[in-house]
């Protein structure tokens, strides 16, 4: 018989969730989780949460894009029989459509920089999808720009989801993750703070969440430098700026230096138990930002994905020596 | 026929457009110096305050990441091709 302390659960068994008929009826629904911990020297009425994102089926927040895009698609008849989906995508996404696609029965193609990490293309690849690779020097903008000149060549053959440029993109958020938020925090939420990739996650929940209280603060965290390491995220202003993103919905934009997102996500795989991605990393760091300013508040911060997704990458290559180094130096 | 190094789309407003630019060096390190000369102000987009190349930023060495070579000591030789490619952006 095992001695170790069997951990208490607060959740009960009727919470415990249902029998699904599809992969598609689990997205949605992740946790909050409590990470306060993660704050020195803030107000007690202080309390941060992330919202878990890695806990969705196709392992981060872009199935719910994603699904609302596919599904839309169907509805208007514009994805149908014969018909391939085709974007470009620096991999959350890729996985997340080639997921609903494979679920869904339509064949999937993906314009990804060459330079994703080989955990993306091997993630895509099992869903059955294919890939066209664009230079890794162009970043997702060759993407993007490689995508449109494919569809250009046969536009009855393809499918575009367009994340940049499809409403239906916030609009996932605004159905889902902010009403989650909402009724998580019992309407306490004062400040959602997200990283701008597509933009959709902080443009379609901001949103939501000012329809139910105009006064919730909307909190975007940005690279610092168009140069940056921050997969997923975006700098607008070196960009091509997506379609759906409007800055003016924003309450205020924090820029985050790479390396220091980089340390949350070590300290927070050693403090709380939980590894993510970097942009969950930079998310953190514009929270404590915010959280040192108020003296009381519920923040809410999205965490996109997990670390596993990113082990053969610079943020986990070499990290311990890193570390080491850095708090060394730190004093 | 000197070092050709490709320049990332981030970078090349500093190369005032240019995909890529030749400079003579004998190690990584050295080119780096020498880019710097050319266009002021790239050194610190690629190197820490220490000198050593950003976590984030990858230069390879005619396809070789020099984290796995010498880092800033890796010898590059006329006609190497040096590609600088930071993480992927986007959603």
């Amino acid at each position: 018989m095992s001695t170790a302390r069997r951990a208490d659960r607060e959740m009960s068994p009727a919470d415990a969730p249902p029998r699904a008929n599809s992969v598609l009826d689990l997205v949605g629904n992740t946790p909050l989780v409590d990470v306060t911990a993660m704050g020195e020297g803030l107000s007690p009425k202080v309390k941060l949460y992330a919202k878990l994102e890695g806990f969705n089926p196709g392992g981060s927040v872009k199935d719910r894009a994603a699904l609302w895009m596919m599904r839309h698609g169907v509805e208007t008849g514009e994805l149908g029989e014969g018909k391939t989906v085709l974007d470009s995508t620096s991999g959350n996404t890729g996985i997340a459509l080639a997921m609903i696609g494979a679920a869904m029965g339509y064949p999937v193609t993906l314009v990804l920089p060459d330079n994703v990490s080989q955990e993306r293309k091997r993630i895509i690849q099992a869903f059955g999808a294919g890939i066209i690779y664009s230079s890794g020097l162009e970043g997702s903008d060759g993407a993007i720009l490689k995508c449109r000149e494919i569809v250009e060549s046969d536009p009855d053959r393809y499918f575009k989801p367009d994340q940049y440029f499809n409403a239906n993109n916030p609009q996932a958020h605004f159905d889902s993750t902010g009403p989650e938020i909402w009724t998580a925090t019992g309407g306490l939420v004062s400040h959602l703070v997200a990283g701008i990739g597509t933009s959709g996650t902080i443009m379609g929940t901001g949103r939501y969440l000012k329809t139910m209280n105009p006064g919730v603060q909307v909190v975007a965290a940005e690279p610092e430098d168009a140069l940056h390491g921050l997969e997923g995220l975006k700098h607008m202003e070196s960009s091509i700026v997506p379609g759906i993103y409007h800055e003016n919905e924003l309450d205020r934009k924090i820029p985050i230096p790479t390396e220091d997102a980089y340390d949350w996500c070590y300290k927070m795989g050693e403090k709380l138990g939980i590894v993510v991605g970097q942009s969950a990393g930079a998310a953190l760091h514009a929270s404590l930002e915010v959280a040192g300013d108020v003296d009381d508040g519920v923040i809410v911060m999205i965490f996109p994905d997990f670390g596993d997704r990113y082990l053969s990458t610079n943020l986990w290559h070499g990290w311990l020596e890193w570390a080491k180094h850095r708090q060394e130096r730190s004093g | 026929m000197p070092v050709q190094v490709r320049i990332p789309t981030p970078l090349r407003k500093l190369t005032g457009g240019s995909e890529e630019v030749s400079a003579a060096a004998d190690t990584v390190g050295n080119l780096v110096e020498e880019l710097e000369r050319q266009y002021a102000g790239i050194k610190d987009r690629l190197c820490d305050e220490e000198g050593q190349v950003r976590r984030f930023v990858n230069i390879y060495v005619n396809g070789d990441d020099i984290r796995f070579l010498s880092n800033l000591d890796t010898s590059v030789k006329d006609g190497d091709e040096v590609s600088i490619v930071p993480a992927i952006a986007g959603g």
